[in-house]
């Protein structure tokens, strides 16, 4: 099958050195009458075997995942749509910051408003959305999350679009009440979309996502306060020192997840160290844990506007770096064909095999 | 119902278990009568019409079709045990071995892509199938993630998620599954699930009795999965054939995953209030 990848074969013997021990074979066959030594190793040996200990000759048991690169970008714009809606309403409960309301407002509806064009995007065929909300099935974390982009973008439109007319037509009950309710219930359904994409990964079959199904949800949590916060900060709103302490917050988190994703070392977890997985993963932690964490406590205590910014930047890109890296990671741990077999010997086997062609 | 008759008493006749009679049907597949000549895998493809699949060589084994797919419902695995190479003789235990088995999708007592699939498109059929409806699937392809067999893939020209339909059309009409059908040696058994499974033991036991010791059943009925409607016999231990010695339904796993989800979410709102908590009302 032409899209099943073929396993990696091993360094090669050049040609030249097999043929050089067959003639040694040879010689010593016609001298001694018999040759005790082993042959020759063949052009692309070992060859993948089918056996217990190295599974269908390391053809990956599992299908990797088939979502295009759209869908880590709407991990990424969710996540931070919903964190949005949250600070939106809090900002409006709590503080007198009418811009920075009306800023996060129109962030999370800009997220409602694109992260489903992200989604028809993946599908190819923009009515085929609709059979989504065709049912709603609580057990599929796909769909749960499908009428939560739904709701969200409703009510993250309507408080928008309430809070616009706000400022046209006054600050009257109807329109207030309608912003300050679709928000609430923007910031709700904002919590959930902004989480569950952890759920909707951590519960597959791709052994890296499932090692981390506790862990997913708190990280794509954080990562996408993290990038809502830098995000109404980059939009102007330096002075906040509530999106300031959010940021440290969320950095801080952030690197704790850092290190529990690096400490933890088996052969379930190699993609998330290893390979263009792992270098993405990793720069994704560092550019949104421990560097934008450093510039925030920095610009907190010399008042340098600058790091904040920078760590703005960082945080978003690290974000960013982080839903493709863990996507990609997914990909590496389908190919890997031990780790759902459980061929635990399958180090020896290949260092073994290693040895043979030295 | 009233065209189906005359094929269904066609398929009563035959002695096959019908779709209609309400009886729970299986696949056994007995790797040791398998003689590796892929009928099963060009009769699926004729009945259903399913697409060429690429001319690729492995450059390993004669397989070279290597997993089932979206273009691939029955896929003859090939278990080629070669000699050591430069120590090669003719004892019986340094002879080449060579073991078959055709793989389908296992049709699991509890689908992880069934339970997965946000649109309702993947069904049980009342025979036991697992059963992908394509003008009702919307290739959100997340069934592909949620297959711990590594069975269902989308066509990335169709955009849909496809896979062994089990037939569900022949039987229907009380025909049996168009691999058991093509099957020469009858390494495809097709019929009711405990007759099967009964089968099977039966089956089990002769061969131990003429001395095949490492003949196993694979069907994993102690894991999450709860065993599968398309079980095997194969020699050897299973995972040469890539059959994962424990799958699991990833549905278990949800509950942690929300309850994290909860706490997340919570504490999201909490230090968000927190921080603007300290913030002056101006």
């Amino acid at each position: 099958m032409s899209r099943v990848p073929l396993p990696e074969i091993p360094a090669r013997t050049p040609d030249r050195e097999s043929e050089k021990r067959l003639s040694e074979i040879r010689r010593e066959a016609l001298r001694r009458g018999a040759v005790n030594a082993p042959g020759v190793t063949p052009v692309g040996a070992p060859f993948p075997k089918a056996s217990a200990s190295t599974g269908y000759y390391g053809i990956p048991m599992l299908k990797e995942p088939q979502w295009t690169k759209e869908v880590p970008l709407y991990f990424f714009v969710g996540g931070a749509a919903g964190a949005a809606a949250v600070v939106a309403s809090a900002a409006s409960l709590l503080t007198d910051d009418r811009a920075l309301v009306r800023d996060a407002r129109l962030v999370a509806a800009a997220g409602g408003i694109i992260s489903p064009a992200l989604l028809i995007s993946d599908l190819g065929v923009p009515s085929r959305f609709l059979n989504m909300l065709r049912v709603f099935k609580l057990q599929s974390p796909m769909s749960v999350g499908a009428w939560t982009l739904a709701a969200f973008g409703t009510f993250s439109g309507a408080a928008a679009f309430a809070n616009l007319a706000r400022e046209h037509v006054g600050d009257v009950l109807p329109v207030r009440l309608l912003e300050n309710l679709s928000g609430v219930l923007a910031s709700a359904t904002g919590t959930v979309l902004s989480t569950y994409t952890g759920v909707l990964i951590g519960a597959t079959a791709i052994p890296v996502w499932n090692d981390h199904v506790v862990t997913l949800p708190h990280h794509f949590a954080a990562s996408g306060v993290n990038s809502a916060v830098s995000i109404l900060e980059l939009l102007g709103h330096d002075d906040s020192r509530a999106l300031h302490l959010l940021g440290i917050a969320a950095s801080a988190f952030e690197v704790y997840e850092g290190i529990e994703v690096e400490s933890k070392r088996n052969i379930v977890n190699e993609p998330l160290h290893k390979g263009l997985s792992g270098a993405m993963v990793r720069a994704g932690g560092i550019l949104s844990g421990p560097v934008p964490l450093a510039l925030r406590v920095g610009a907190l205590m010399t008042g340098n506007e600058k790091m904040r910014r920078v760590a703005c930047w960082s945080s978003m890109i690290g974000s960013l770096l982080t839903r493709f890296g863990w996507v990609q990671a997914g990909h590496a741990s389908a190919r890997d064909h031990r780790v759902p077999l459980k061929l635990s010997e399958a180090q020896e086997v290949r260092k073994s095999s290693q040895e043979l062609a030295a | 119902m009233s065209t189906v008759p005359a094929i269904q008493q066609t398929g009563k006749s035959d002695g096959h278990v019908n779709g209609h009679d309400g009886k729970i049907t299986a696949f056994f597949t007995d790797s040791t009568l398998c003689i590796g000549c892929k009928a099963c895998e060009v009769a699926c493809k004729e009945w259903n019409q399913i697409s060429e699949d690429g001319y690729q060589w492995s450059s390993f084994s004669y397989d070279n079709t290597m997993a089932v797919g979206h273009s691939t419902w029955r896929h003859v695995k090939f278990v080629e045990t070669p000699t050591t190479v430069g120590l090669g003789g003719n004892a019986a235990g340094e002879l080449q071995g060579w073991g078959f088995s055709s793989d389908v999708c296992k049709h699991c007592e509890q689908a992880g892509c069934l339970e997965a699939c946000p649109t309702g498109a993947i069904v049980r059929m009342e025979f036991g199938a697992v059963f992908v409806q394509p003008d009702v699937c919307n290739g959100c392809s997340y069934c592909v993630v949620s297959c711990p067999f590594g069975v269902v893939e989308k066509n990335p020209e169709d955009g849909r998620a496809f896979k062994c339909t089990f037939c569900s059309d022949r039987q229907k009409a009380g025909l049996k599954p168009a691999c058991a059908q093509a099957c020469p040696t009858e390494s495809i058994k097709f019929g009711e699930i405990s007759e099967l499974r009964a089968e099977a033991h039966d089956r089990l036991e002769q061969l131990k009795a003429r001395g095949v010791d490492d003949a196993v059943i694979y069907d994993p009925v102690d894991t999450s999965v709860k065993g599968i409607h398309a079980f095997f016999l194969v020699r050897g231990d299973p995972r040469a054939y890539n059959l994962p010695p424990e799958p699991e339904i990833p549905t278990i796993y949800q509950k942690k995953a929300w309850k994290s989800a909860a706490v997340a979410a919570g504490a999201m709102l909490g230090a968000t209030l927190l921080a603007f908590l300290g913030e002056n009302r101006r």
